[in-house]
């Protein structure tokens, strides 16, 4: 299997990157890790006229300002799982960067690339997307800023303009007395993910909730989060694992997974609502750890 | 596309410097092949199987998930650079003679994928546990050992 023949370009920055995609339109395709788009080319599902190579635009370092964590779009998977920022400042993401995909993928992988593919079985979007993640974008007619749940659409499909480019990532910062969760059910390590839930949970001075998120993958069209009104519900509540249990299966009877040859639908929302029991435990008892030690 | 269309391309391999005049599209794995690196193999075209490792700039890829045009001023290590670390010229690297010792080779076509992953991982990792060299090389495929040979073989490689 070898690429059809392509033109090339690389770009020195990501305004030399939308100048490019102006030109071509539809005719182009922007490569960053070239985890998921190099081999559609190898199997030739995908054929664009042009690459643009954003390698050379590089990723500054991860940065932390203003209560947010700051991601330039080229921060590979190995620097999410490795950095001493994003391990201490945010955790749930690191964590899923070390699931993606296997050694190499994450030595070449991009977030900016990972969320603009729009797998939904992605690692990297499920966790963004629990996360509240914000990403910037730059087209011919300027930046503008994005939440991760309104980037994300359907099957690798993404808000962005056929001459936009995403520059930046961007996670607020975890709060006081927060846990998280990372969770997935694989049939083997480094495949796609048949389920996956990631949880956040928020424990008062008291140790009641104050706040909580969960998000399942691999389930439907696009990453989820659970609905708002019961996750509300654990408001003020002892986090109780019961209480848990009853959210994420209520959660999970919302979904419609679709069969395929890696599982039933029935079993994905079935191993849906047992990561997501899983996830807001164990985000829960972290939350707790962190409280005990200041 | 004619040959107007190649681009040169410079990068070293195992610290030599090379020059090729590629098509874009042109993986690294066929530009390496076609230079003469043939202990770089293709396996599967799709970067799952690891079979076609190399370390660029010191970290494993997948060479046939980069096209040549983008080793442009990189460092490539293969597997037959890893011997320029033996003691002695022409021993085999200590992680090549634990792998003979171990038996953990039978045909040889993965071997050079699982050496070079093994390798980048005691250099960032030098007491990795089984669990982890097991994670670490869930990427490259064996079809003949079963793996626990290969295990075996890079634990014997871990700092005391």
């Amino acid at each position: 299997m070898v690429a059809a023949p392509f033109r090339y370009q690389r770009a020195a920055s990501f305004e030399e990157a939308v100048a490019a995609l102006a030109e071509h339109g539809e005719d182009a395709k922007l490569l960053a890790g070239g985890q998921s788009l190099v081999p559609m080319l190898n199997l030739r599902v995908a054929r664009p006229e042009w690459l643009i190579d954003l390698n050379p635009v590089g990723a500054g370092p991860v940065a932390e300002a203003g209560g947010v964590l700051r991601l330039p779009a080229l921060t590979r998977h190995r620097v999410l799982e490795s950095d001493g920022l994003v391990r201490r400042r945010c955790p749930l993401l690191a964590e899923a960067a070390s699931l993606v995909g296997n050694v190499r993928t994450r030595a070449r992988g991009t977030i900016g690339g990972s969320l603009a593919h729009a797998d939904p079985a992605g690692e990297l979007p499920l966790a963004a997307l629990t996360l509240g993640a914000e990403v910037s974008v730059l087209g011919p007619a300027g930046a503008r800023d994005l939440l991760v749940d309104e980037l994300l659409i359907s099957y690798l499909t993404t808000a962005l303009a056929p001459d936009e480019v995403i520059t930046e990532v961007r996670v607020p910062a975890p709060r006081p007395r927060q846990g998280w969760s990372f969770l997935e059910l694989t049939r083997r390590t480094s495949d796609w993910m048949v389920a996956g839930a990631a949880a956040l949970v928020e424990l008062d001075e008291r140790g009641t909730v104050a706040a909580a998120s969960l998000a399942f993958g691999g389930v439907a069209e696009r990453p989820v989060a659970a609905p708002a009104e019961l996750l509300g519900g654990l408001s003020g509540e002892p986090p109780a694992e019961q209480r848990f249990a009853r959210v994420a299966d209520l959660a999970a009877a919302t979904l419609r997974p679709e069969d395929d040859v890696h599982a039933s639908g029935t079993y994905r929302r079935r191993v849906a609502g047992v990561l997501g029991r899983r996830s807001l435990n164990q985000a829960a008892i972290r939350a707790r750890a962190s409280g005990e030690t200041p | 596309m004619t040959d107007g269309d190649k681009q040169r391309v410079s990068f070293t391999v195992n610290g030599e410097a090379r020059e090729a005049w590629v098509f874009p599209h042109e993986s690294l794995l066929d530009v390496l092949r076609d230079a003469g690196c043939h202990e770089v193999r293709y396996g599967c075209g799709e970067g799952v199987c690891g079979t076609c490792t190399v370390l660029l700039d010191g970290e494993p890829v997948s060479a046939c998930l980069l096209f040549a045009v983008q080793a442009e001023g990189c460092s490539l290590l293969t597997v037959r650079g890893l011997a320029q670390g033996a003691a002695q010229p022409g021993e085999p690297h200590p992680l090549q003679a634990s792998f003979l010792r171990n038996g953990a080779a039978q045909c040889g076509f993965c071997t050079p994928g699982m050496l070079l992953t093994a390798w980048a991982l005691l250099r960032r990792e030098p007491h990795p546990t089984r669990e982890r060299i097991r994670r670490e090389l869930c990427g490259n495929l064996c079809r003949c050992t079963g793996y626990s040979k290969i295990l075996d073989a890079i634990e014997d490689c871990r700092q005391p």
